[in-house]
């Protein structure tokens, strides 16, 4: 479904992505790794439209998109959960939720989506009405996930989706990923929390300074050495 | 920074104390209109007879009765006002509101005398036992323990009580703006001013002023029908004098281009600092295209065309100037515009065939341009219709007002609209808002050119009714004015718009002693808003939020308005 050939980054003079290609099967959640400044939130703002590459290509379901801007990418169905999750604090979560929508011509299954979103995270539904900004960090990723899935996605990428959240709480944004890869859901995650990516993905890929070290099965990474070395703290 | 010196529970320990003051200021403030303020019949209306009150002095006498009804209706009403309804009104807060209106008003009145008579001797005892009793309502008042919220706002009314409200508001707004106008004085004017804010507070205090405006948010319709009849019938009240029609026209122009840049600043969150290069542009290719001698092109399209093409070329100009400067952010184009309108200026004064084409005449720019002929009708001349003689002004007044129609339509339906989410979620985060395919910089683009479009198409009735453009109109200090009265009417409202902009053009009408301190008093004023009220004089529910992010109760607040909004929908 989305494929990335040699892609290249830089901002300035700072290469941030060398040439990484990657691809992305339909239905399946694909896992990107790596630690800090490895290159992966550059990659997904690359992906969405959000920062344009030096050379490479990107294709999604068979049309290049590496030239396309942002917001006729989320038209297309590709949706970006942004790192930092940036919801609007000062909207309400309805707001925030509609704006989700935005990308959308088709005006009148917006209120559909709106309930789907509030069948999968009940929360938002009971503050519906109140600024996203009084929300705790893991209501506010629940927000910025179905904010996403506003634009009735084909495929949609999570940018560190349990950053700060408690164990608890990235456990319930994990099954909550699994919950929409069983509907069919393409899904591209970057994660630091290895330990919760590898489980949930297909195939991962682990990033070094801007390149792709090596890459194999999510359970085949679970149990290799140098993984479990460098992301989950074993030796 | 609490205003309010006194403690919660200072006040609950003399609240009885407070309020045999308040009441005796309450009673001095009826009994003194009727002993003599002044020494001699020159200074304001004439307030020099014992048991003869002047309009001025039944003004405070007013006030005075607005206090005395605060302080004793829960007492009297305890009965009517009990259970549920116990906290519709919030009468101390009104009487609070109430004494700070009336000190406000009798320190104009006392200072206005001095000023026109020559000092303080001139004042006799009726205006210092006005002040003193001023003086003891606030002490009074502030002594008054401080009310909850009155709850009236979230009362239903019945839909007959809601117009027939609505009916007297508006018949008392017109019989007040054309009472104020014919009035030469300014202290009277400014105390009259004085006046109408303190009686304002007062019924945003007591909850009156929230449940009429929760209440005609179900009858918009009527609300905006019965405003436009009003500023429609201003002009009968004239009759046919056409001092007072001047200034209103100029305030139309004026309200009209602050609407348009209220799009821009308001609902796209854009600085602009150039705008009134827009209005110009417009008045420019008006003027050219007016048949008027002076004009360098012989064309003389209907004005139909005129007005089209006017606003064209106001927001290609938008264009030029937005497409390179709206993909930065922020600062850069409040840079950008402003350079933009000094250079619009400057070259309307150079092209004036010394060095190019001769399009402007340079800074003499296109005078006799005709009057407006529409269908027959001949704005130039006078037209008697109901009775009463309709001038040129009041010709352009009615023009002015169907340009504000169309631009408040254009408006109120962009702020509902799919792209009045997007300027929402680009005020909001420019980054999330592009991440959720908000195409930021078409939608940017689009707010500028559209407001440009809008500010073309005033500058184009105002070249007619002007009937000469020169460059020298169009300086940096009317787009400021302008900027200042969205600032300070409300950003993204329509009726704080419009109040701003009568305010601002409205009182250096009236205000013609003050000329050379204006920029002074504005600039004060503008530092005092920021400070108090940064949401300005009308908040939009959405800015609110935005300028007291931290505030739990507001938000609170916001929150049921909201669902009640939708319900209604």
């Amino acid at each position: 479904m989305l494929e990335v050939k040699d892609l290249v980054v830089s901002y300035g003079r700072v290469r941030a992505v060398k040439r990484i290609s990657f691809t992305v099967p339909e239905g399946s959640v694909v896992s990107l790794l790596g630690t800090n400044g490895a290159g992966k939130t550059t990659t997904l703002r690359t992906i969405s439209g959000l920062h344009r590459p030096e050379s490479g290509e990107i294709w999604f379901d068979g049309r290049r998109i590496d030239s396309v801007p942002a917001h006729r990418i989320v038209q297309r169905g590709l949706a970006h959960s942004p790192e930092g999750r940036r919801i609007f604090p000062r909207l309400t979560v309805r707001d925030n939720l509609m704006l989700g929508a935005f990308a959308r011509t088709d005006r009148g299954s917006a209120s559909a989506d709106l309930q789907r979103a509030y069948d999968l995270f009940p929360i938002l539904h009971e503050r519906r009405n109140q600024p996203a900004g009084t929300f705790s960090g893991g209501e506010q990723q629940m927000l910025a996930i179905g904010r996403a899935l506003m634009s009735r996605p084909r495929m949609l990428m999570l940018d560190e989706p349990s950053m700060g959240l408690s164990p608890l709480m990235t456990k319930r944004i994990m099954s909550t990923i699994a919950e929409l890869k069983s509907e069919g859901v393409t899904i591209l995650l970057v994660e630091q929390n290895a330990q919760a990516a590898l489980t949930l993905a297909d195939h991962g890929y682990v990033l070094e300074v801007g390149s792709i070290a090596f890459d194999d099965t999510g359970a085949n990474l679970l149990s290799d050495d140098r993984v479990r070395r460098a992301y989950l703290g074993e030796d | 920074m609490r205003l309010n010196p006194v403690t919660p529970e200072l006040q609950q320990r003399h609240r009885r104390t407070g309020w045999l003051l308040a009441l005796v200021g309450a009673v001095l403030l009826i009994g003194s209109p009727y002993l003599p303020w002044a020494w001699s019949d020159d200074a304001l209306d004439d307030m020099t007879y014992l048991f003869g009150p002047s309009p001025t002095q039944f003004l405070g006498l007013a006030l005075g009765a607005v206090l005395l009804v605060c302080l004793l209706a829960p007492r009297l009403l305890a009965r009517v006002l009990a259970g549920r309804r116990a906290r519709w009104f919030a009468f101390a807060d009104g009487a609070k509101a109430a004494a700070l209106g009336a000190l406000v008003f009798v320190a104009v009145v006392v200072v206005g005398i001095a000023v026109e008579l020559g000092g303080l001797v001139n004042v006799r005892y009726g205006g210092w036992i006005a002040l003193v009793a001023a003086l003891l309502a606030v002490a009074g008042t502030m002594l008054l323990p401080r009310d909850r919220p009155a709850t009236l706002g979230g009362v239903r009314s019945p839909g007959w009580l809601v117009i027939s409200t609505i009916a007297v508001v508006m018949l008392v707004t017109l019989l007040l703006v054309a009472y104020a106008l014919d009035e030469d004085d300014p202290v009277i004017f400014v105390a009259l001013l004085a006046f109408v804010a303190g009686v304002v507070a007062v019924l945003l205090k007591l909850g009156v002023g929230p449940w009429f405006s929760s209440q005609t948010a179900r009858h918009r319709g009527v609300l905006v029908a019965s405003a436009f009849l009003v500023a429609f019938a201003f002009p009968f009240t004239q009759d046919g004098s056409e001092a007072n029609m001047s200034i209103a026209t100029q305030v139309l122009i004026f309200a009209a281009t602050a609407l348009g840049l209220n799009i821009v600043v308001g609902l796209a969150g854009l600085l602009d600092l150039g705008y009134i290069a827009f209005l110009g542009a417009g008045a420019f290719v008006a003027a050219i295209l007016s048949g008027s001698a002076f004009s360098a092109v012989g064309w003389n399209p209907p004005f139909i065309v005129t007005v089209l093409i006017s606003g064209v070329v106001a927001s290609l100009l938008g264009l030029i100037i937005g497409s390179p400067t709206l993909r930065v952010s922020g600062d850069y184009l409040a840079i950008v515009t402003l350079a933009f309108g000094e250079i619009f200026r400057l070259v309307m004064i150079n092209l004036d065939g010394s060095d190019g084409p001769d399009l402007t005449n340079g800074s003499n720019g296109i005078p006799g341009v005709p009057d407006l002929d529409l269908l027959g009708f001949d704005f130039g001349e006078p037209h008697v219709l109901l009775g009463v003689e309709i001038g040129r002004f009041a010709n352009y007044y009615f023009l002015l007002l169907l340009v504000i129609a169309l631009i408040m339509v254009v408006f109120a339906n962009l702020n509902r609209s799919r792209i009045g989410r997007g300027w929402v979620a680009i005020r909001e985060d420019e980054k999330a808002a592009e991440a959720m395919g908000v195409n930021v910089f078409g939608l940017k683009l689009f707010a500028f050119a559209g407001g440009a479009f809008l500010a073309g198409v005033a500058g184009a009735v105002r070249a007619h009714h002007d009937i000469s453009v020169t460059p020298d109109q169009y300086i940096f200090l009317e787009s400021a004015f302008l900027l200042a009265a969205v600032v300070l009417g409300g950003m993204g409202t329509i009726v704080g718009v419009l109040l701003g902009a009568v305010l601002l053009r409205l009182m250096p009408e009236k205000l013609r002693f003050v000329d050379e301190y204006r920029l002074l008093i504005f600039g004060a004023l503008l530092v005092l808003m920021m400070r108090f009220r940064p949401e300005g004089l009308v908040a939009s529910r959405r800015r609110q939020l935005e300028f007291h992010e931290d505030d739990e109760e507001l938000a609170d607040k916001v929150d049921p308005t909201v669902t009640r909004a939708e319900g209604a929908r």
